[in-house]
């Protein structure tokens, strides 16, 4: 990368297929980490939901990976994946972030299915497991929708820590700005990773709104109370 | 040596328990960060949150201003500052680093302080209105004190992200238990990192349990609700990770 002391657009300009590339980056970290986020997710909520003997284990185990600030769980990892720079250290962070997110919105949404809906499902002879593939989890994905959201804007804020640990996307521009002392850089990357989480949660609203016509009659319920 | 008698002598060798970078040393630099951070974010969040809820204006503007900030990566504001020649490096760090935190920790004050004001039954605010209490009696004897879940509940929030956060203080020079791992990483020594990270995770652990214990006794008992059952009390998806 050249040119960290001009203005912000020079320096833009100057590097935009490397930036581009970190922005890639960026983009494949985010996106796996949440795929996969959601694959394990959407079964832990439904067993959290369904069998309450193993709900508090569940929801406290993700809890407290939640807890570990993100560098440290990138290092702890080390013995299991290497020390090395890789994207599978990164990927299993990552995934363990969305894990509180996705699973408790699964467990509410399902906790929030109309008992109504679920009468009328036995009433047509619908198996408990048909009743909940076909209806409870349909009515369920407002909130699972509502936790994918709220867990792309945070693994995307979260990839420019793996920066630390020689990945990073666009947050490799912020060690590249403090290690040349100029900000221009920084901005660079604080722009964009703003900038990338912007746009993928109106992909996810458009998204949502597509795969989703009966989520717009209820909007977006969510539980109110302290945070 | 193996890896586990290697970690065995990092947390047994007395030189890492005295002096300028022994572990208590270092705690208490992250300690004193954090708790300053998480002051100066209850005053300026609670008191702008107060204000807001208590008026009802200028809500939109203040609440989605605090989101916003939520956006930003913490480590582009560490480096920001530190690279802003008005803050640079000045007291070890310790000034850019608790400006950074600071936009952390009063985004979740902020919202919490402004829901919980809201949430304040109207029928309560009227029957105070109705005894002769004037506007700022209602905010701090009857609102106020009515919110005071909400806000401890952020200020939980906010100390949890906090602490976590603070561990990347530590790229920006400022000592503290983030620099075991920062140090370990540059240097190639996977067990002075490794051992960072399990005194930087055993902390925010630590600090995560103690304030949920500390939330549940600040709470006016007729105040208190279970959380135990789903869809009660706190919701995850408005919380943002340790950082």
């Amino acid at each position: 990368m050249v040119a960290a002391g001009q203005p912000v657009w020079t320096y833009l300009a100057s590097n935009w297929p490397e930036i581009r590339s970190q922005l890639a980056q960026h983009i494949v970290l985010s996106v796996v980490a949440v795929g996969v986020g959601l694959v394990v997710s959407v079964p832990l909520g439904v067993i959290a939901w369904r069998f309450r003997a193993v709900r508090s284990p569940i929801l406290g185990a993700t809890s407290a990976l939640y807890v570990i600030p993100s560098l440290a769980l990138f290092v702890l990892l080390g013995p299991l994946t290497g020390f090395e720079a890789s994207y599978l250290t990164a990927e299993i962070a990552l995934v363990s972030y969305t894990l509180l997110i996705l699973v408790w919105n699964t467990a509410a949404g399902l906790a929030a299915v109309p008992e109504d809906a679920r009468d009328a499902a036995r009433a047509m002879g619908f198996s408990p497991s048909a009743s909940l593939v076909r209806v409870e989890l349909p009515l369920a994905l407002p909130y699972v929708f509502a936790g994918l959201r709220v867990a792309m804007a945070t693994v995307i804020g979260l990839v420019t820590v793996t920066a630390l640990i020689g990945l990073g996307g666009v947050g490799q521009q912020f060690t590249y700005g403090f290690n040349t002392a100029y900000e221009s850089p920084i901005v660079v990357g604080l722009v964009l990773s703003v900038a990338l989480a912007a746009v993928a949660d109106l992909l996810l609203v458009g998204v949502e709104r597509l795969a989703l016509p009966w989520g717009r009659a209820t909007g977006h319920r969510r539980p109110r109370g302290a945070r | 040596m193996s890896f586990v008698s290697a970690i065995w002598h990092f947390f047994t060798a007395g030189a890492h328990w005295r002096g300028s970078q022994g572990i208590p040393q270092l705690f208490a630099q992250q300690a004193e960060l954090s708790a300053a951070v998480v002051a100066a974010a209850l005053v300026l969040g609670g008191g702008v949150g107060a204000v807001l809820g208590h008026s009802g204006r200028g809500a939109l503007i203040g609440v989605n201003a605090a989101n916003a900030a939520r956006a930003v990566p913490t480590l582009a504001l560490l480096t920001l500052f530190a690279v802003w020649p008005a803050v640079s490096l000045r007291w070890n760090g310790f000034l850019a680093s608790s400006l950074a935190l600071l936009i952390l920790a009063i985004p979740p004050i902020l919202t919490n302080t402004y829901v919980g004001m809201r949430e304040v039954d109207p029928e309560v605010r009227e029957a105070a209105r109705a005894m002769g209490l004037t506007g700022r009696q209602v905010l701090t004897r009857i609102e106020a004190p009515l919110a005071v879940p909400f806000v401890m509940a952020g200020v939980r929030t906010a100390a949890v992200e906090v602490v976590a956060t603070s561990t990347l203080a530590a790229y920006v020079s400022y000592s503290d238990l983030g620099t075991y791992v920062l140090s370990g990483l540059n240097t190639n020594d996977t067990v002075e990192a490794f051992c960072g990270a399990v005194l930087v995770a055993v902390l925010a652990g630590a600090v995560a349990l103690g304030l949920g214990a500390l939330q549940r006794v600040l709470t006016p008992v007729p105040l208190r609700r279970s959380t135990r059952g789903l869809l009660v009390g706190s919701r995850p998806g408005g919380r943002r990770p340790a950082v």
